[in-house]
C-alpha cells in the first residue's frame, strides 16, 4: 500500500486557498496602484483643468496662465512623428510579412525590430541630437524632435502592421491570384483593407507613446518656456510632458506651479486615457464584425 | 460487483445536449471499450468519471455517477482523492518537462508521500509493471522527452498506475502511436486487467475486440447499445452498432 | 506599363523593411562618432596646464585624469608612488600664490605673476602646479606636461563622476553604472513577486470577465508616460519615505525603485503571462488527473514549462528599468556617488544625460563623456535584447 498521508488533500487545499487569496490580493493592489495613480493625479488636477488653462500660455514665469502653446507643441510632434513614422513603419510591416523572402531575412529584420523597441528612449535623445540637431543642422527643432520621436514608435507601428496582416488567411492572397492580381494589386485591394482595423489599432498606441516621451526632445525640441506658438517646423516648442518635467522639479515658486503641475499631468493621463480606450473599443468592435461576417 | 455505474446520466456544454439519459454498469477488474464515430460523446463521458469536465466551464451535469456507490458529484467530494483512485491516460503521449523518474514519482509527490527509498522502489515497481523498465532503467535522470513516442506513452501509463488507483482511464491511448508501439500498449492493457478496473475511449474496432470484455456503443451523445464484446461484434441487437463495426460509416 | 511600377514600389517596400537596421546602424555610428573623442581630449581645463620642477622625472603616461585627481586630493603625497623621486607632493594652484609672494611683488596689475610661477616651480623639486596657460613664463624653466588625458581606464574605472572637478574633470562610470544596476535589480525584487501574482492571477485563477477589464488596465499602466510616473514618486513616495525612515531627503534609490517596479511590472505580466498561457492544456490535465490541486500544477508543472517566458519576461523588466529616464531623474536624487544604501540619493546613466546633456558645450569632453554613457547604455539594451532573443529561441526548440 501506498503510505498516504491523513488529510493531505484538506491540508493542500487549504494551503491553495491561502495562497490564491494571496495572488489576487496582489492583483487587485496592482490595479489599487493604477487607480491610485490614476484618482490621485485626477482629484488634484481637475479643479485646475478650465477653458482658460487650457487655452492660454503661461504667465508670470509659469506660476499663472495656462499650457496652451504645451498641448499645441505636443499635437505637432505627434502629426510630425506620424507622418514619418505610420508610412514607413506600415510599408516595413507590409515588406515583412507580404515581399520578404520567409526565414532568415524576416527573422534578421524582426531582430532588428525588436532591438530598436529596446534600445532607451534616452539614447534616441542622444542619437537625434548627433543627428538631426548637429550633423543635418536641424538646429532644436519640431522637425528633429518629430523624427527623433519617429524612429522611436517605428518598431510599434511596424510590429502592429506586421502581426495584422499576418492574422489574415493565405486563402484570401491566393483567392486574389488565382483571379490574375499581381501582388501589388492583392496588397493594396485585398491586404491592406482588411488589416487596417488592426493597424489603425496600433497607430493610435503608437501616438499614445509619443505624447508621453519626454526623454527624446530634452535635447531635440523641447523649449522651456515659448510665449508663442512655433511659427515653422524649424521653431522649437513647448510640450506637456517636459513642461510637467520642468515646473515639478526646476520651478522657482513651487507652492504656485504645483497646481499647475497636476493640470499638466491630468491632459497627459487624459489623452493617454482616451488614446487606449479607443485603441480597445475599435479591438473590440472590429473583432465583432470579424465574427458576424 | 459494480465498481462504476452511470444512472440517468445527461450532460451539457452550455445548451449543446451531449449525453443523453445514459445508464451502465461496469464491474470490477473488467476492460471496457466504448466506440463510436467522432463526436458521439463517449471522450464525453468517460471524462465525467474523475470529473475532468469540470475544467470546462459552462457545463453541467444531470444524474448520477457512483465509484464503489458513492455519488463522486456530490457536494463534498474531495476531487484530488477522487482522482487519486482514478488514473487517466490521454490520447497523446503528455509527459511533465521533467526526468523519466519524477514523471513517474509525481503523482506520488503531489499526494503528499515523501519517503524517498519508497518512491524510489514504486517507481521501479511501476516501470516494471508497464514493460518500460528495462528500457529505461539506465537514463532515468533523463527528460522524458528524449523517449519515443511508444515509450512516452507508457510512461504516462506507469505515471498513472504509481499511485495505485483501482480504475483507469483511456481516452484513445493508442491513435499517436505506430502499430509496434500500438501492440505493446495493447498488451498491458490486457495485463493491467489483473489489477483494474480499464475504460478504453477507442477508433480502432479491432483494437476495441482485441483488448476489451465488454463494449459500449455511442452515437449522437446517446449510448445504443452495451454488452460482451463478443458479442456485440458478432452479432450486434442494434442495426446502427451493426453498420458502425462493418464501417458503413463513421 | 505595369511591372516596372511594381518594381519600383517594391523596391521602396524593401528599403523600409531595413529601416530599423539602419537605424540600429546609424545609432552606433553617431553616438561613438561623438563620443569617441572623449579619450583625445585633455583631461584639464581648458587653457590651463600641469607644471612640474624640471628635476622631475616621472613619466607623462603617469598623468591622466585620475592620478591628476587623486593628487590634487592628497589621496597620493609622494612622487614615488608615480614612479618618481622620493620627494613628498606639494600642490599649487593659483590661490595659493600669495602665500609665497606679497601683493607688491606680484605686481599690480599681476604683470609679475608669470615670472613668480617660473620662480617658484624651479625652486621647489616637489612641486606640482595647477596654473593657467596665461601665466606661463616664455622663458618657463619647468617641465609641462601638455597631454594630460582621459584614458579609457579613467572612465570604465573611474569611481568619481565629476564633470567640474578641477583640475581634472572625472568621468568615472562606476558610480552611475551600480546606480543604474542597484536601483534596477531592486526594483525588479519588488516587481517580481507581483507580477508573478498577477500573471498567475489572471491566466489561471480569474474568472474571464475579471481577466477582460484587468488586462487593458495593466496596458493603461505601460501607456502612463514615465513623466507622470516621476511626477507621483516626487509628489507621493519621495515624501512618504522621507517620514516613513525620518531622513533629511526623500529622493533615494528606494524610490526610484519603487517607481521603477511600478513601471515594469507591465512587461513582466504580459510576457509571463503570455508564457503562462503557453503551457498545454493536455499536461495541466495530466497533472490534474494524477490528483495533483491547481496550485501544485500550477508550481510543478506550468510554471517550470513557461520558465523561459518567464525569464525573458524578468530580462526585459530589468532592460526597461534600466533604460527609463525620467522618473528616475525625478525622484533618485542624483548624487553621483557609489550606492551604500537604498535610503541615500544615487544617480543613473540615463538620469546623467538628461541632466546634464543641456548644460555641457557640444565637443568638449564633458559631452562626449555623455555621450559615452549613451553608448555603454546602447549596448548594455542590446546584450539584453540578444539574451531575451536567445531565451525565446531555446523555447521554441
Amino acid at each position: 500500500m501506498i503510505p498516504y498521508k491523513k488529510n493531505y488533500t484538506t491540508r493542500k487545499k487549504r494551503s491553495q486557498t491561502l495562497l490564491f487569496a494571496l495572488f489576487s490580493l496582489m492583483s487587485y493592489s496592482v490595479v489599487g496602484i493604477l487607480l491610485l495613480i490614476l484618482g490621485f493625479i485626477i482629484v488634484k488636477g481637475i479643479g485646475v483643468i478650465n477653458w482658460e488653462f487650457i487655452s492660454t500660455a503661461p504667465e508670470e514665469g509659469m506660476t499663472k496662465g495656462g499650457i496652451f502653446p504645451a498641448i499645441v507643441g505636443t499635437f505637432y510632434l505627434i502629426i510630425g512623428s506620424a507622418l514619418f513614422a505610420f508610412p514607413v513603419g506600415i510599408m516595413s510591416g507590409i515588406y515583412m510579412n507580404e515581399y520578404a523572402p520567409k526565414g532568415k531575412v524576416v527573422q534578421f529584420i524582426r531582430m532588428m525590430t525588436n532591438n530598436l523597441s529596446g534600445i532607451p528612449s534616452i539614447v534616441f535623445g542622444l542619437f537625434g541630437m548627433a543627428l538631426f540637431v548637429n550633423t543635418m543642422g536641424f538646429g532644436d527643432s519640431i522637425l528633429a524632435g518629430s523624427l527623433t520621436l519617429g524612429l522611436l514608435c517605428l518598431p510599434l507601428v511596424i510590429r502592429t502592421t506586421e502581426e495584422a496582416l499576418k492574422a489574415i488567411p493565405d486563402s484570401y492572397r491566393e483567392g486574389s491570384y488565382a483571379l490574375g492580381a499581381t501582388k501589388l494589386q492583392t496588397v493594396r485591394r485585398i491586404i491592406l483593407p482588411m488589416g487596417m482595423p488592426n493597424i489603425i489599432t496600433g497607430l493610435i498606441l503608437s501616438v499614445g507613446r509619443v505624447s508621453g516621451e519626454t526623454a527624446p526632445i530634452l535635447f531635440t525640441c523641447a523649449a522651456y518656456f515659448l510665449p508663442h506658438l512655433p511659427n515653422s517646423v524649424l521653431d522649437q516648442c513647448m510640450a506637456l510632458p517636459y513642461h510637467l518635467y520642468v515646473i515639478a522639479t526646476s520651478g522657482t515658486n513651487v507652492e504656485a506651479q504645483l497646481p499647475i503641475a497636476y493640470g499638466t499631468a491630468l491632459v497627459l493621463i487624459l489623452i493617454i486615457l482616451i488614446v487606449n480606450l479607443l485603441a480597445n473599443v475599435l479591438r473590440r468592435y472590429f473583432d465583432r464584425k470579424v465574427k458576424t461576417n | 460487483m459494480n465498481k462504476i455505474e452511470a444512472i440517468d446520466v445527461n450532460f451539457f456544454y452550455g445548451k449543446f445536449h451531449a449525453l443523453k439519459d445514459i445508464n451502465m454498469q461496469i464491474e470490477e477488474r473488467t476492460v471496457v471499450a466504448f466506440i463510436g464515430p467522432s463526436g458521439c460523446g463517449k471522450s464525453t463521458f468517460l471524462r465525467l468519471f474523475n470529473r475532468m469536465n469540470d475544467l470546462i466551464p459552462d457545463t453541467h451535469l444531470h444524474g448520477q455517477i457512483l465509484i464503489d456507490k458513492h455519488d463522486i458529484y456530490q457536494k463534498g467530494v474531495a476531487v484530488d482523492e477522487l482522482r487519486k483512485n482514478v488514473g487517466m491516460v490521454f490520447q497523446r503521449p503528455n509527459p511533465f518537462p521533467k526526468s523519466i523518474f519524477e514523471n513517474v514519482a509525481y503523482g506520488l509527490r503531489v499526494n503528499g508521500v515523501k519517503d524517498e527509498s519508497f518512491i524510489r522502489q514504486r517507481v521501479e515497481e511501476t516501470l516494471k509493471g508497464a514493460a518500460l523498465w528495462d528500457e529505461v532503467k539506465d537514463k532515468l535522470k533523463q527528460s522524458a522527452f528524449a523517449l519515443s513516442g511508444g515509450q512516452q506513452q507508457r510512461l504516462c501509463i506507469a505515471r498513472a498506475m504509481a499511485i495505485s488507483p483501482s480504475i483507469l482511464l483511456m481516452d484513445e491511448p493508442a491513435s499517436a502511436l505506430d502499430p509496434i508501439s500500438t501492440a505493446k500498449v495493447e498488451e498491458l492493457i490486457r495485463q493491467l486487467k489483473k489489477d483494474y478496473t480499464v475504460i478504453i475511449v477507442t477508433h480502432n474496432m479491432q483494437q476495441a475486440a482485441r483488448v476489451s470484455d465488454k463494449t459500449a456503443y455511442f452515437y449522437l451523445g446517446e449510448m445504443i447499445e452495451y454488452g460482451d464484446t463478443k458479442r456485440i461484434f458478432t452479432n450486434p441487437e442494434k442495426e446502427s452498432t451493426q453498420k458502425y463495426i462493418t464501417g458503413r460509416f463513421g | 506599363m505595369r511591372k516596372p511600377f511594381e518594381r519600383i514600389i517594391e523596391g521602396i517596400l524593401a528599403c523600409s523593411g531595413y529601416i530599423t537596421s539602419v537605424v540600429i546602424i546609424l545609432i552606433v555610428v553617431f553616438l561613438f562618432r561623438e563620443a569617441f573623442g572623449l579619450f583625445k581630449s585633455p583631461a584639464v581645463e581648458e587653457g590651463y596646464t600641469i607644471a612640474l620642477n624640471r628635476t622631475n622625472k616621472v613619466s607623462e603616461d603617469q598623468f591622466h585624469a585620475q592620478t591628476l585627481k587623486l593628487v590634487f586630493d592628497s589621496e597620493i603625497t609622494n612622487w614615488s608612488n608615480l614612479g618618481g623621486a622620493d620627494e613628498e607632493i606639494l600642490l599649487f594652484r593659483l590661490d595659493d600664490l600669495t602665500n609665497y609672494y606679497s601683493e607688491e611683488e606680484l605686481g599690480s596689475n599681476l604683470e609679475n605673476v608669470p615670472d613668480c610661477i617660473n620662480k617658484l616651480v624651479d625652486s621647489i623639486p616637489g612641486i606640482i602646479a595647477f596654473i593657467p596657460k596665461l601665466y606661463v613664463a616664455s622663458n618657463f624653466k619647468g617641465r609641462l606636461i601638455e597631454d594630460v588625458a582621459i584614458t579609457p581606464k579613467d572612465f570604465l574605472a573611474g569611481k568619481e563622476w565629476f564633470p567640474t572637478s578641477t583640475p581634472s574633470a572625472q568621468f568615472g562610470l562606476l558610480p552611475l553604472i551600480t546606480g543604474t544596476l542597484w536601483v534596477s535589480l531592486f526594483a525588479i525584487l519588488f516587481a517580481l513577486p507581483f507580477g508573478l501574482a498577477v500573471s498567475i492571477y489572471m491566466a489561471e485563477i480569474a474568472h474571464l470577465k475579471i481577466r477582460n477589464i484587468m488586462k487593458p488596465m495593466i496596458e493603461l499602466l505601460a501607456g502612463i508616460p514615465s513623466v507622470v510616473y516621476g511626477f507621483f514618486g516626487l509628489v507621493v513616495i519621495v515624501p512618504f519615505i522621507q517620514k516613513v525612515f525620518h531622513l533629511p531627503v526623500g529622493e533615494s534609490g528606494l524610490a526610484g525603485s519603487l517607481v521603477l517596479a511600478i513601471m515594469a511590472l507591465p512587461t513582466i505580466i504580459t510576457v509571463s503571462e503570455d508564457a503562462i498561457r503557453n503551457c498545454p492544456r493536455s499536461m495541466r490535465e495530466a497533472s490534474l488527473a494524477l490528483g495533483a490541486s491547481h496550485w501544485q500544477t500550477i508550481y510543478r508543472v506550468v510554471l517550470p514549462h513557461s520558465f523561459s517566458g518567464i525569464s525573458s519576461a524578468i530580462v526585459l523588466g530589468i532592460g526597461r528599468a534600466i533604460g527609463e529616464t525620467m522618473a528616475v531623474l525625478m525622484v533618485t536624487g542624483n548624487a553621483a556617488v557609489i550606492p551604500t544604501s537604498l535610503l541615500e540619493p544615487l544617480r543613473t546613466i540615463p538620469a546623467t544625460i538628461a541632466a546634464e546633456l543641456g548644460e555641457a558645450p557640444a565637443g568638449g569632453a564633458h559631452y562626449q563623456a555623455l555621450f559615452m554613457l549613451g553608448v555603454v547604455l546602447f549596448f548594455i539594451t542590446l546584450t539584453i535584447n540578444l539574451a531575451v532573443e536567445q531565451i525565446t529561441k531555446q523555447q521554441k526548440s
